[in-house]
């Protein structure tokens, strides 16, 4: 089974262990955190750190001295600067308000209270964007110990209440127009565990902690699913199974009309509630699949009754057989061009749940038990989904993947793959970067890691810096054909180095493998090479883990190898532009347009 | 009655140091790894397993080991 999260308890007796034991691990991916603090912030970096190693990243952390967040952000920056950070997380609680207003402040004095709040807030985004530019995660404001005013507190203009709910909306305003600014809502977390449990007025006191182990263990889960998030590792596909998972009982044996599930029982009514989640979860963009000992008319069967919400064109992919689960998930995976990470299996059945975790370690297995009525909140718990930001792409990936099915359809048809091509009508819009894809780019940068020559990680505010630098050729690609739009797939940046352009970054989403995509884009890089005056294109190929199908990208691209050693086995191509023809047939080509 | 040996596992999670051995004297000047930090977890982790709750005062005038233990111990009969 996945291992169980570990407790508050658990991290403060055992902590040192833990971290010691998972520092072992290989592959872990080095991060820099500064923490700037407004209370004392170990206990919360000690929680962070091992949550963190759990999930492969190894953080380094820096701390403000006590209480000096914004000194350290704002007034001298300088050790700040000196730490190179890649997220800077200001841990701030109601204790560092300082603009409360009294019960006799007048609207002007309320506003002014607020603004005051608020452009504090905006002054340490601002310098740390203009001498760090790294990601910054800012907390909104949990709810101070007391309610002097009682219920009248939420309603009266001055009451602390309905000025802290007030600044949290300001903050979040002002953070979703702020680039490179992710909200942390501390607020909700401090009502999830109640606010007798997230204080402990002794620890303040004593240590200057602002919350109890409890309410820092939270802090830092919520905080890792957003690293996960940043780093392109949150969860894609919820794999379900049927029998006593999406329904009471099991539709083989009982047939389609006795499974439980609609409206009329406390226990068909559970399950029902469970489609609505997973189906909403679809909405936002996540695929899910069906994984279930079946046979698949029996189980298409059970999807079709009249109360199932869900039914069999909201699935991804779909495997209703007797083959082992695991060996199901990794053709999935091959189906939807997935890595095995992205998948979390929910089945009731605690041997099947046990096979998968032990078959596939790097599929996350809640233990959701047994019983649907806690099925959602344990899975929504565990932080899998979690994303930055709701691209259009995130609203329309179901469709996508369905559109993916049916160009695989179509495919059979023809005599051979060139005629498929032609047959698709793709069009390419391919251009230099546009601001208004700037998130999406950074998206695909940190999360692409099959086709992804380099595995370069890029942050927003260096995507912003890189658009705008005369030195780079930037370049993205969107993808349309007349199943669907398929968004945009593909980024490439180089660096011109004279009469050389460095490719630093050259991916592309799995989704449109295999559609002369990549020559299309070489296509607009070699002209835009030659806009600069080079004379050619230089390219690496780094090898990972996860990134073979690349190996040979850049030789089918007509590049010709270099000799050149490399103790990471990369190896060095290169592609003269003077005479190169462009050689895209099948997809006709376009520029931004708005 | 609380002993020596009952404190002892307490530690050894908290410090990650298996083969510590505590006397009544052992205090954060004398045991590797006994920080702020770890002052912290080692009082919190004490007051869960024993089912009580240190007042502020008590603890700012704890020297060593075998203050906190008598300490942990009259708080055991009064509660």
């Amino acid at each position: 089974m996945t291992p169980t999260p570990p407790t508050a308890s658990d991290l403060l007796r055992f902590g040192r262990r833990l971290r010691r034991e998972l520092l072992e691990k290989r592959d872990l991916k080095e991060i820099r955190i500064a923490v700037l603090g407004g209370s004392t912030t170990n206990e919360l970096c000690n929680f962070w750190e091992v949550l963190l190693l759990q999930d492969g990243f190894r953080p380094t952390f820096l701390q403000s001295e006590y209480g000096a967040y914004f000194e350290e952000a704002v007034v001298d920056p300088t050790r700040l600067v000196s730490f190179r950070p890649d997220i800077v997380y200001i841990h701030t609680s109601f204790r560092n308000l300082r603009n409360l207003p009294g019960p006799h402040a007048t609207a002007d004095e309320i506003a002014a209270s607020l603004s005051a709040e608020r452009a504090k807030v905006q002054s340490i985004w601002r310098s740390i964007r203009e001498n760090v530019g790294c990601q910054i995660i800012q907390n909104n404001y949990d709810q101070p110990t007391f309610s002097l005013l009682g219920n009248l507190d939420a309603v009266h203009p001055a009451g602390t209440t309905r000025f802290v709910a007030s600044l949290n909306g300001h903050l979040a305003e002002d953070a979703a127009c702020t680039a490179g600014v992710l909200l942390l809502d501390l607020a909700s977390l401090s009502a999830q565990v109640g606010r007798s449990r997230w204080l402990d007025a002794s620890r303040w006191f004593s240590y200057k902690l602002a919350h109890t182990p409890e309410a820092h263990l939270e802090i830092a889960s919520a905080l890792t699913a957003m690293i996960r998030a940043i780093y392109g590792r949150s969860k894609k596909v919820l794999v379900l199974d049927l029998d006593n998972t999406l329904w009471g009982g099991v539709v083989g044996d009982d047939g389609v009309d006795h499974i439980r599930i609609g409206r009329e029982t406390a226990e068909a009514e559970a399950f029902t509630a469970f489609h609505e989640y997973c189906l909403a979860m679809r909405t936002r963009g996540v695929l899910l699949a069906i994984c279930s000992k079946n046979n698949e008319d029996v189980a298409k069967a059970g999807l079709a009754h009249p109360d199932s919400v869900l039914r069999l064109e909201h699935f991804s992919a779909f495997r209703a057989n007797w083959m082992p689960k695991h060996e199901n998930i990794l053709s999935m995976a091959e189906e939807l061009n997935l890595g095995i990470d992205s998948f979390v299996f929910v089945d009731d059945n605690p041997a099947e749940r046990a096979l998968v975790a032990a078959q596939l370690p790097a599929v996350a297995v809640p233990d959701v038990g047994s019983d649907p009525v806690r099925y959602p909140a344990i899975i929504d718990s565990m932080r899998y989904f979690e994303s930055v930001a709701l691209s259009a792409d995130d609203l329309q990936r179901a469709a996508q993947y369905a559109a993916n099915s049916a160009r695989a359809a179509v495919s059979a048809q023809f005599s051979n793959y060139g005629e498929y091509l032609a047959s698709l009508q793709m069009t390419a819009e391919i251009d230099v970067f546009q601001p208004v894809f700037a998130d999406r780019i950074t998206q695909l940068t940190n999360k692409t890691n099959q086709f992804n020559l380099t595995t370069r990680r890029y942050t927003l505010a260096e995507i912003q810096a890189m658009a705008q630098d005369p030195s780079y050729v930037c370049l993205y690609g969107r993808l349309t054909d007349r199943f669907g739009d398929n968004g945009l797939v593909s980024v490439v940046v180089g660096a011109v180095d004279g009469r050389t352009v460095e490719i630093e970054l050259w991916l592309m989403s799995c989704r449109v493998l295999k559609r002369d995509m990549e020559v299309a884009m070489l296509g607009c890089l070699v002209e835009r090479a030659r806009d600069v005056g080079a004379t050619r294109l230089r390219g690496w190929y780094i090898p990972t883990a996860k990134n073979s199908i690349v190996a040979d990208h850049y030789s089918r691209l007509g590049f010709s190898r270099v000799a050149v050693d490399r103790e990471d086995g990369a190896t060095c191509w290169e592609l003269g532009v003077t005479d190169y023809t462009p050689r895209s047939l099948h997809i006709h080509v376009s520029t931004f347009s708005q | 009655m609380t002993e020596l040996t009952d404190l002892t596992p307490i530690f050894r999670d908290v410090l990650d140091q298996p083969d510590l051995v505590l006397t009544r004297e052992s205090s954060g000047y004398t045991v590797d790894g006994w920080d702020s930090l770890a002052h912290i977890n080692i009082v919190t982790s004490i007051e869960q397993q024993f089912g009580v709750r240190f007042a502020l005062g008590e603890l700012q005038d704890l020297q060593n080991v075998g203050e906190m233990l008598d300490l942990l111990n009259r708080k055991r009969i009064v509660t």
